[in-house]
């Protein structure tokens, strides 16, 4: 997919004035963040299993080559393929040719995130290949057009009229007159039209939520059992995973899966765990016929190597979007990429490059409640910052912020002229406001007064004009 | 370094935006700390901690500004500072500052400076176990945490407490744990973002009809006074060292401040 996030600033000016998406994130507060809280209040080793499944994502990607060829090893035991990619153009190709192979025409797909970094759906469709996403959130927005908004609720920023709107649109067999102001009534609509569609597919693609070396399975999650008949009722499954899913053994998905349901929507476990471990063999009542695995790197190893290393422990929960106040007000796809939220401004710049992504890692307060509901206590607020050190290396920072910060370094190491320029600055504050308590506008300010007074310095000087005062004893108090 | 655990000696880190700001805050810092029983100084060497320029990636500004503050503490016993967010940059990152520079005469002055630094009320509840406050409130309060102060410094139940002593009815907000949206730069940087979210904080107070709205960093406190004032509301904000000390003289953050 491709990057538009250089447009952040535009994106973010439409969304804080969009009522109706500000009523779609109604359901961060109102749903899933109580949710999350319950779960893990009810659970009271959560905090010792965040450290074990942080342990155990430490090690797996301090030995990723090790593991990730012995995942290889085991699905082709089981029967299975694997093929190495690295970048975005040659996973696209690899499913490609292998949709070529498989005569492959019509797809069916579950939810997954790379396949959205890759484009994919748009790269089949361009070569006559129909994929169709079977996750009802992604259903919806493959219908209007638009990519996700939230990297596993994808069509999050949308009201339930919105949904019923675009479903009259698409499905003009049913009787206009159905009535369709239920949550229920609508995914029954949606799940009778993609009922018909499992069969009729060629081969399934589905993403992984782990990737497991010790068995060489893959394992997704599902809240809709989706998954489920997208690679169980197609001769070829395609699982498109990014290196750093892999996990050493079942025990470790094991922890994982506690985690991962909890923070996401803070269910126990997901509805649908759904291990995949090779092709059907004999005697197996179902499954497909070839089972493959397109391995895709795009920018993972060099992510490893760097100081971005510790975003590679992320299980894509989502608690971080969630949680984000600025997640909050603006939607995910202010963003500009697949990835949105505090996690977002991590991985876009890590895989997009800064140059395009360079207002994602600065529009934090660093606030800090994406670090503190991780699972993996990914450090968001310390790897932003680091992006942001690194713009200012590569001098990618607005020349107004570098002269602002140069004077006030050099104010700042310097006290007594310190002193002089703050008595100077509160001193003109004053005079401008003429004896109001705030100002509503100032030009240098304007960030901060379109959406808020500006609070005048106090009278009676700075504090420490008053508090030399006091010291000599002539101060009143 | 003078020790004496009966009369400690105090360094108060008065911090940038209250020396410029709102020196009331410092001056009810002082006052709160001797009537702790603490001997308080307030080092003329200190501008600002830094803070700007770290949250920017400007490690080079952000260590020049931080450079005055390294020896600025040498004789103090503790360093107290009347805002969380400050508090945290002393407490947690001027150390990751100067990690990786060739001065290790910095890094090591900045351990020393983390390791004695305190929140205002933190200091005075869990430290000073303070149990004489100067002032009497017998209202209601809306408290908003900042999120450092929370995050970083671990100060919830602290200003709770005191002003529990003083007499205050303290009410908790519905998003209690989340950010007012001020952060610094970024409300300026990302005025829109933040402002939608200070107008979020906004409404979740005048929820609660309080009487007073209280904070202990005045980053936040600017922010949702600014945004109060601009939706016109006359809601009473100020910074909870002014409501503790009895020091109320000054007219409410950003409402008929005339001096």
């Amino acid at each position: 997919m491709e990057v538009s996030s250089e447009k952040f600033k535009q994106n973010v000016a439409a969304a804080v004035e969009d009522e109706n998406l500000k009523g779609a994130m109604g359901k961060l507060t109102g749903a899933l963040r109580p949710n999350r809280a319950r779960a893990v209040s009810n659970l009271p080793e959560f905090d010792r299993l965040r450290d074990h499944g942080i342990a155990i994502k430490m090690h797996t990607l301090d030995h990723l080559d090790q593991y990730l060829l012995q995942f290889e090893e085991n699905v082709i035991a089981n029967g299975g393929h694997v093929h190495w990619c690295a970048d975005e153009d040659s996973a696209r190709q690899t499913i490609l040719e292998l949709c070529r192979r498989h005569k492959v025409r019509h797809v069916t797909k579950g939810k997954s995130m790379v396949t959205e970094e890759l484009g994919l759906n748009d790269f089949l469709n361009s070569h006559g290949i129909l994929p169709l996403e079977t996750d009802l959130g992604e259903y919806i927005i493959q219908l209007r057009g638009e990519s996700p908004s939230h990297i596993i609720a994808p069509a999050t920023h949308l009201q339930r009229d919105d949904i019923a709107q675009t479903f009259r649109e698409a499905h003009q067999h049913l009787d206009p007159d159905r009535p369709m102001d239920t949550a229920e009534s609508l995914t029954e609509e949606a799940r009778q039209a993609l009922r018909e569609k499992y069969g009729a597919a060629d081969a399934g693609i589905t993403g992984a939520n782990f990737l497991i070396a010790e068995t060489g399975s893959t394992i997704i999650v599902t809240n809709e059992g989706n998954g489920d008949l997208t690679q169980t009722m197609t001769d070829v499954h395609i699982v498109v995973a990014s290196l750093e899913k892999i996990l050493p053994t079942m025990d470790d998905a094991g922890v994982m899966l506690r985690l991962l349901a909890r923070s996401a929507t803070g269910q126990d476990m997901s509805v649908y765990t759904t291990m995949s471990s090779g092709p059907r063999r004999p005697g197996d009542l179902d499954g497909p016929e070839h089972f493959h695995v397109v391995l895709v790197d795009n920018g993972r190893s060099r992510m490893l190597a760097g100081s971005e290393r510790e975003m590679l422990r992320c299980i894509r929960c989502s608690a971080c979007l969630n949680h984000c106040p600025v997640y909050a007000a603006i939607g995910g796809h202010a963003y500009g990429w697949v990835y949105s939220g505090p996690m977002g401004k991590v991985m876009t710049p890590s895989l997009a490059g800064l140059e395009q992504t360079k207002d994602l890692p600065n529009a934090s307060s660093f606030c800090g409640k994406c670090q503190e509901v991780c699972p993996m206590r990914i450090p968001l607020p310390k790897l932003m910052r680091n992006l942001r050190v690194k713009q200012t290396e590569a001098s990618m920072t607005p020349l107004k912020q570098r002269f602002f910060l140069s004077l006030w370094s050099y104010l700042a190491a310097r006290p007594a002229m310190y002193r002089l320029v703050t008595g100077l600055v509160t001193g003109t504050m004053r005079a401008l406001a003429r004896g109001r308590p705030v100002l509503r506008h100032l030009p240098l300010m304007k960030g901060w007064t379109d959406s808020r007074d500006l609070i005048v310095p106090e009278a009676g000087g700075t504090f420490f004009a008053r508090y030399r005062k006091r010291q000599k004893g002539d101060g009143h108090e | 370094m003078a020790t004496n655990k009966d009369q400690p000696v105090v360094g108060l880190f008065v911090t940038c935006l209250v020396d410029a700001m709102r020196p009331s805050v410092g001056m009810a810092a002082v006052k709160l700390l001797e009537a702790a029983g603490c001997k308080v100084v307030v080092p003329e060497n200190q501008t600002c901690c830094g803070q700007p320029a770290w949250n920017s990636g400007d490690v080079n500004a952000a260590r020049a500004a931080a450079r005055p503050f390294l020896d600025a503490f040498d004789d103090c016993d503790h360093i107290v500072v009347p805002s969380g967010s400050c508090g945290g940059m002393l407490a947690h990152h001027l150390t990751e500052l100067f990690a990786d520079s060739d001065d290790s005469h910095a890094h090591k002055k900045a351990a020393e400076i983390a390791a004695k630094t305190s929140e205002l009320t933190a200091f005075l509840h869990d430290v000073m176990e303070i149990s004489t406050l100067p002032g009497r409130f017998a209202g209601r309060i809306a408290y908003h945490d900042s999120c450092s102060s929370l995050r970083e410094m671990q100060v919830k139940d602290q200003p709770r407490a005191l002003l529990r002593q003083i007499g205050a009815d303290v009410v908790d907000l519905d998003k209690a744990d989340t950010c007012c949206g001020f952060g610094g730069t970024f409300a300026v940087k990302f005025g829109d973002i933040s402002g939608a979210m200070v107008d979020d904080k906004a409404e979740d107070i005048a929820a609660k009809s309080p009487d007073l709205v209280l904070a202990g960093d005045l980053g936040c406190l600017m922010n949702i006074a600014g945004r109060l004032s601009r939706r016109g509301s006359d809601l009473e904000v100020r910074h909870v060292a002014e409501v503790l000390a009895g020091e109320m003289q000054a007219q409410p953050i950003g409402a008929g401040n005339k001096g």
